[in-house]
């Protein structure tokens, strides 16, 4: 209240000195006072960071079913995409993948070691970092194993919702060093065409990174949407791998050393490696970027409709391989196919918005929304999935819980007493 | 000739650039680390095993570790229990099918990837807190139980990446490389 009188006061103030110059008696009622004012910087009340309405309870979900052990691992949450408006996920909702413990850095003290086949080895404090050329910039940041086909199957029925099925992405305005600027400062050796980089969690997160891309477009990000990273995020500095799956984007990152090969991190070649029948004995490893996917939000499972009429169809599409270029949204199932207004600007390996205007006529429907990217690959139906990766039956998909990269289009079942479910499968 | 010339100049600011890059610091930001500063960090263990510590340890010996900090989680012999996923195969044939149990080790194309992981990130409710002899030993312990190796093998620095695991070429692409080859991104 205080701060607020002060400056209303000053603004009359000027506005008295501006109304004498208007009439040439040049007088200000500040030179009347002596003393400078002083002023009471931090405001009372919920004032000196924001907080959202009370009515607003929006909030992550755990992503596993009930009595699943999560023990000693840290947490897995998912965003609510079906709340999220625009492309930016606010970075308190941005889902959270861990695999130990959070730990709590001391900005101070915080140092990231890069070393191994460099030139110089070196330390960068936090504060190193933000004095080096900055970038900001738009991109999703996806679980690798996000829209699992497991998540779908009759016997976890209880994830209905977007948020339960897909919420394993999120996109955020991130703000941090290039990677290639560091790597300038400390050199790098001939024969450098890896890194392994670490994170300062209980459990030393480990994973690694082809230096190509490390030097096309990685960066060590401190700032999410405005503001610091958020500890679940990686506080103080993470690693962000734009466009590739997200176990690359190692959080509360401590060190990058530079090899001369794959590290083979338990991480990276055992956790994320993928089976499915079409590879046969074999599975598959190191596959780097997220395809092509697009999801309807809204309306999407676990919503009812208020009745007919006039509805915004509005979803989210992206791809790890550049911009989204066309999104296309049936409401009948998949026979036919509408494009829909794609908002821009759109960013690469960003969440893109689009938009279809419909109206429910009140009949039982199925919505899906299918998306194209740069490289003109096309968002796969189920179908289409499952005969590229030899999945013949829905049992089979059931226990395909390792089949990463699930993207095949989504479809909501609209029914005529206005509820909406998940009709993957049916 | 004066197009020559501005080719040649232009080749040799590049030459220069690139071998600039070595030496120059463009910032002179970060203070140099110390060899002690980044030999006390540099504990990840790569599939050639060149980091590995000195130390040793053999399956019986692991035996006793994993009955005590170990198989809390994964069950007395290792097929996963309260928590903690199966380490021991139902299978000791070494074959891998599309739904095998992955977290067995011997799905692992390297020993080394064992004794890495363990080492760092084991037990989940103290990483880090087992010596390298212990590492050497329930690696060893694992690796017995899983029909790798057998139960006097001792495990150090040179006879652990020496281990041949059944897995080893179970892996596509066989070597992991970027830029990929052109393939459709659901490959």
């Amino acid at each position: 209240m205080g701060s607020n009188r002060t400056g209303r006061r000053r603004f009359l103030e000027r506005g008295v000195a501006m109304a004498g110059l208007a009439v040439g008696a040049v007088r200000t009622a500040s030179s009347q006072e002596s003393a400078p004012e002083t002023r009471e910087v931090n405001p009372k009340g919920p004032y000196a960071y924001g907080e959202r309405s009370r009515f607003v309870t929006s909030g992550r979900t755990n992503d596993y079913p009930k009595g699943v052990f999560q023990g000693m691992f840290g947490p897995r949450q998912n965003a609510p995409l079906q709340d999220v408006a625009g492309i930016i996920t606010p970075a308190p909702l941005h889902f959270v993948r861990s695999h130990s413990t959070l730990p709590d850095t001391d900005p101070q003290k915080y140092r990231l070691l890069i070393h191994g086949l460099v030139d110089r080895p070196l330390d960068f404090s936090l504060e190193d970092l933000k004095r080096l050329p900055s970038e900001s910039r738009i991109h999703f940041l996806e679980c690798q194993g996000n829209s699992s086909p497991g998540h779908h199957a009759h016997r976890k029925s209880d994830f209905a919702t977007v948020q339960d099925l897909h919420g394993g992405t999120s996109c955020s305005e991130w703000t941090g060093v290039p990677l290639s600027v560091l790597f300038k400062e400390t050199g790098l050796k001939k024969g450098g065409t890896w890194l392994v980089s670490e994170g300062a969690d209980a459990g030393r997160y480990t994973y690694t990174l082809p230096i190509a891309k490390a030097l096309d477009d990685v960066m060590v990000v401190y700032g999410q949407n405005g503001e610091a990273l958020r500890p679940d995020q990686g506080y103080p500095v993470r690693l962000l791998v734009p466009g590739w799956e997200g176990p690359y984007s190692v959080k509360w990152l401590r060190q990058i050393k530079v090899v001369d090969q794959p590290y083979m991190a338990w991480d990276e070649a055992i956790q994320h490696s993928i089976s499915r029948p079409d590879l046969g004995d074999k599975s598959r490893w190191y596959h780097f970027e997220m395809p092509v996917k697009s999801l309807i939000t809204r309306p999407s499972g676990g919503q009812t409709l208020p009745g007919r009429g006039f509805y915004e169809i509005s979803g989210l599409a992206w791809s790890g391989a550049g911009v989204v270029r066309r999104v296309e949204v049936s409401t009948d199932g998949g026979r036919t196919w509408k494009d829909a207004k794609i908002q821009g600007p759109v960013h690469r390996k960003a969440h893109t918005r689009f938009t279809l205007p419909w109206s429910w006529d009140g009949s039982e429907v199925v919505l899906l929304s299918r998306a194209t990217d740069e490289r003109s690959e096309v968002q796969p139906s189920l179908d289409e999935l499952s005969k590229r990766w030899g999945f013949s039956t829905k049992e089979t998909w059931e226990t395909a819980d390792h089949a990463f990269h699930f993207n095949a289009t989504q479809r909501w079942r609209v029914m005529g007493d206005r509820s909406i479910h998940d009709a993957m499968w049916s | 000739m004066p197009c020559g010339h501005k080719l040649l100049l232009t080749v040799m600011l590049v030459a220069a650039a690139g071998t600039g890059l070595a030496q120059s610091r463009p910032y002179n930001i970060g203070t140099a680390a110390s060899p002690e500063e980044v030999r006390a960090a540099d504990h990840v263990v790569g599939p050639t095993g060149k980091e590995l510590p000195t130390g040793s340890g053999t399956s019986k010996e692991g035996a006793a570790i994993f009955a005590q900090r170990c198989a809390g989680c994964h069950g007395s012999n290792g097929a996963g229990g309260a928590g903690g996923p199966r380490l021991v195969a139902a299978s000791t044939n070494g074959k891998q099918g599309p739904f095998t149990e992955k977290s067995a080790t011997n799905y692992y194309p390297h020993a080394t990837i064992a004794w890495d992981y363990i080492n760092r990130a084991m037990p989940a409710n103290k990483p880090g807190s087992l010596s390298a002899d212990e590492v050497y030993a329930v690696t060893a312990f694992l690796l017995f139980k899983n029909g790798i190796i057998q139960e006097s093998d001792s495990m150090d620095a040179k006879s652990l990446p020496k281990v041949e695991m059944p897995n080893r070429n179970g892996f596509v692409p066989a070597v992991p490389v970027w830029p990929a080859p052109p393939k459709p991104s659901w490959y």
